[in-house]
């Protein structure tokens, strides 16, 4: 400072004299930034143009993964699942998401996203075996292209982004979505996973789907940016903001973000603004944490009634449609029931099979050793075996 | 060095509650502890072990935070820096990784790298283990890490008292304590009196459980449960089994381990984690290197398999069970083939 001050010194005078360089954001940030309110396409002049097909495709799936949540969550009360996390409330980001996607792109869900996975074409069982408990993923994540469902929150999201990038890079245009909550954009992994991407132009989509709460903690303790979808223009990437619940503006959200990124456009960040309505897991609860005034606002703006005033103002919500999509989806849970309420064949040897892709000497000690111990119960003397797991009070009553 | 509960005090019934306990004592008497993590305020903790914290203290004192393990653990070490006492909440095993750097390469090694003028006086609680279902990522036994990286102290408790003996001395430590919390002990119970003075348990001391003559089983947290009743069942094999709880891995109780070796003469060590890079390879390394001459056998393990966690319907398969403890038990006898059932 004082030698700056001093008279006479002739050292840089011209720069400070003058006003600081110009300064120019590198990306003109206006383009990205989201809606200032959550795009909305139901009880608006522009529902008019929706195709009245996907309409009626958009309440299959609603219709049908709200059953299959009512039936799974049914499952854990009769201890078929370990744990269900019910994405009741948020069907319409689920299905839009399976919508949005062609044969060739790749989903990569979260363990709320049995829906997306089962809306793709996915087994319905398969989609729950990871929640039953007889194995860590019930599909060959290959056959509908759709990656294990994700436990460790945001963690799935750079894979996205590699794949993706790996997939431009072999010259194919294949697209690949992400999924993750509210909760998931606080992690690390999100950050890294939205930098690569948008210093890449990998072709991919991220679908934050907030639905209010990470478990107990409500969005206002989770960020203090404007809005989920605002976190995006930090990156480089677009940032919309969608209504949640309303399925045709998800859909046409996402398969714009989707084509976008198929031509070369790069990433976009998708918040879609929905709800919880049942606890986090049945191991939940909630009302520890919210008032039930609060749900049944939400339970008031639900994405199937939307949808079905929709229908019903084309007089498109007939008998036969309402019949016909109902018995589809009972069908659905009935048979998910009945192979739920089947016992898994297990196999424990299964354990020492693909630890490795070449199993280890100390592997096949350890499994000659189960196999000691399975033959000797199979023999008929249960005691050999019994107490080989399981917590000491479970085993021994 | 005890701690009165006042007569006051709910007794508490289990493990969950004693913890809950200490963090409440830890508290209300150094102004400097802070709790933190992912749901620990208005829910409690998944496992309602912060239960009333943020009600009794404020939700400056026991905060939920934002769903991030680096920052949790990250910011944690900066509070340390500027004197508090932060102890952070990992909400399962599996979801702890995320803030390994911040683990290895700052809680560490913080006190070493500044030649002690930046102690880490910071407890990260974690529910580790098995045993109670749970889908994939909720039942990793993480020890082992923990275990290779210097500068950590490594605590688990398998008892009700431990639970708060050991979790006050960890608060108190001034050095960073990894606190694994067996998560299938949390709803085990206690005669526990809140009346009597509850002990702070010192870090690093092992306790012998139960006392036998002709071989010592040395295990810690949700093991010593398996072990114990392992003991009783080996009575009618003739086998008088001395059972070790180890209660902190790091710092490790040569002491009390060795002397009860060198008195049976035969060591198994059970743990559920797995056996290979497990520490049960560490500890037999010891006993190796210091009773080599009071052995009668060779030093065994009993352990998880060495593959990722068993899917919740195949764990019992998995986790070491009583009979797979007796089973090892009797190879100790020298007649027996102790390397019967190899796979080669
Ligand atoms: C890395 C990591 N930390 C903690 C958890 C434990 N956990 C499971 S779900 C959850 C809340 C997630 O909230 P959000 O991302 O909003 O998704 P939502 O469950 O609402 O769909 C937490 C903390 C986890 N699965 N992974």
């Amino acid at each position: 400072m004082t030698v700056l001050e001093q008279p006479g010194s002739s050292r840089n005078k011209s720069s400070l004299a003058g006003p600081p360089p110009a300064w120019r954001p590198r990306v003109d940030p206006a383009p990205l930034l989201p809606d200032a309110a959550p795009y909305r396409l139901l009880g608006t002049d522009a529902a008019a143009r929706l195709d009245s097909g996907l309409l009626t495709r958009l309440y299959a799936q609603l219709v049908r993964g709200r059953r299959y949540n009512a039936q799974a969550t049914a499952l854990t009360r009769q201890g078929r699942l370990a744990v269900y996390p019910s994405s009741t409330g948020q069907e319409a980001c689920e299905v839009a998401a399976a919508l949005a996607l062609e044969e060739r792109d790749w989903l990569f869900p979260s363990y709320r996203d049995t829906l997306a996975a089962v809306a793709r074409g996915l087994d319905p069982v398969q989609a729950l075996t990871l929640l039953r408990g007889d194995w860590h993923n019930g599909y060959d994540p290959h056959e509908h292209r759709i990656a294990p469902l994700c436990t460790p929150l945001a963690t799935q999201l750079p894979h996205a982004v590699g794949l993706a990038h790996a997939a431009r890079l072999k010259g194919d245009d294949v697209v690949a979505l992400a999924m993750v909550g509210d909760g998931g954009t606080s992690e690390g992994d999100f950050h890294e996973a939205l930098n690569f991407a948008a210093l890449w132009q990998a072709p991919v989509v991220f679908l934050v789907q907030n639905n209010g709460f990470a478990i107990s903690v409500p969005l206002a303790k989770q960020t203090a940016a404007p809005s989920l979808a605002h976190k995006a223009v930090g990156y480089g990437m677009p940032g919309r903001l969608v209504d949640g619940n309303d399925a045709p503006a998800v859909h046409e959200v996402l398969t714009e973000a989707v084509e976008r990124a198929r031509g070369g456009g790069g990433p976009t960040l998708v918040e879609a603004v929905t709800y919880r309505i049942e606890a986090h897991t049945n191991a939940d609860d909630a009302t520890r944490y919210r008032a039930d005034s609060e749900v049944e606002t939400w339970r008031a703006h639900d994405p199937i009634a939307l949808l079905e005033h929709e229908l019903e103002a084309r007089r498109l919500l007939t008998d036969e449609l309402v019949g016909a999509t109902r018995d589809g989806a009972e069908q659905m849970a009935a048979d998910l029931r009945e192979r739920m309420n089947a016992d898994p064949v297990l196999d424990p040897m299964d354990l020492f099979n693909h630890v490795y892709a070449e199993q280890s000497s100390q592997l096949r000690e350890q499994a000659a050793q189960l196999r000691a111990e399975l033959d000797a119960e199979a023999a008929g003397h249960p005691e050999d075996a019994a107490g080989t797991g399981g917590s000491a009070e479970e085993a021994r009553p | 060095m005890t701690t009165t509960v006042p007569a006051t005090a709910r007794k508490p019934a289990t493990m969950a509650q004693a913890l809950t306990r200490a963090l409440h004592d830890a508290m209300a008497e150094d102004p400097s502890v802070h709790v933190m993590g992912e749901d620990v305020g208005t829910l409690g903790g998944v496992f309602r072990v912060t239960d009333g914290l943020a009600r009794e203290f404020g939700e400056d004192r026991c905060t939920d935070t934002a769903l991030a393990e680096a920052g949790i653990l990250g910011t944690a070490v900066g509070m340390a820096m500027y004197g508090l006492r932060p102890v952070v909440e990992m909400q399962f095993d599996a979801f702890a990784y995320p803030a390994f750097e911040q683990l290895v390469s700052h809680v560490a090694k913080m006190r070493n790298r500044t030649r002690g003028a930046l102690p880490m006086p910071l407890t990260i609680r974690i529910p580790y283990g098995g045993g109670i279902g749970g889908v994939e990522h909720h039942s990793d036994s993480s020890e082992a890490y923990y275990l290779a990286t210097p500068g950590l102290q490594v605590v688990t408790p398998a008892t009700v008292e431990d639970a708060y003996g050991l979790l006050r001395a960890a608060i108190a430590s001034d050095d960073p304590v990894v606190f694994l919390e067996p998560k299938r002990l949390y709803w085990s119970k206690s005669d526990w009196s809140p009346d009597a003075p509850a002990p702070v348990a010192p870090l690093g001391r092992a306790e012998v459980r139960r006392r036998g003559s002709s071989a010592t089983l040395i295990t810690y947290g949700p093991s010593l449960p398996v072990c114990m009743e392992a003991a009783e069942a080996a009575r009618a094999e003739g086998w008088d089994l001395e059972v070790v709880d180890l209660r902190s891995l790091m710092p490790f109780d040569d002491e009390t381990v060795c002397a009860s070796v060198r008195r049976t003469g035969r060591a198994v060590i059970v743990h559920e984690s797995n056996g290979f890079g497990g520490p049960g390879g560490e500890i037999a390394a010891r006993i190796t290197e210091r009773c080599f001459h009071h052995l009668e056998a060779p030093v065994l393990r009993v352990a998880g398999f060495d593959i990722p966690y068993a899917p919740p319907m195949l764990e019992r398969h998995h986790l070491p069970g009583v009979d797979r403890i007796l089973d090892t038990v009797a190879r100790l006898q020298w007649e027996s083939d102790w390397t019967e059932g190899r796979g080669e």
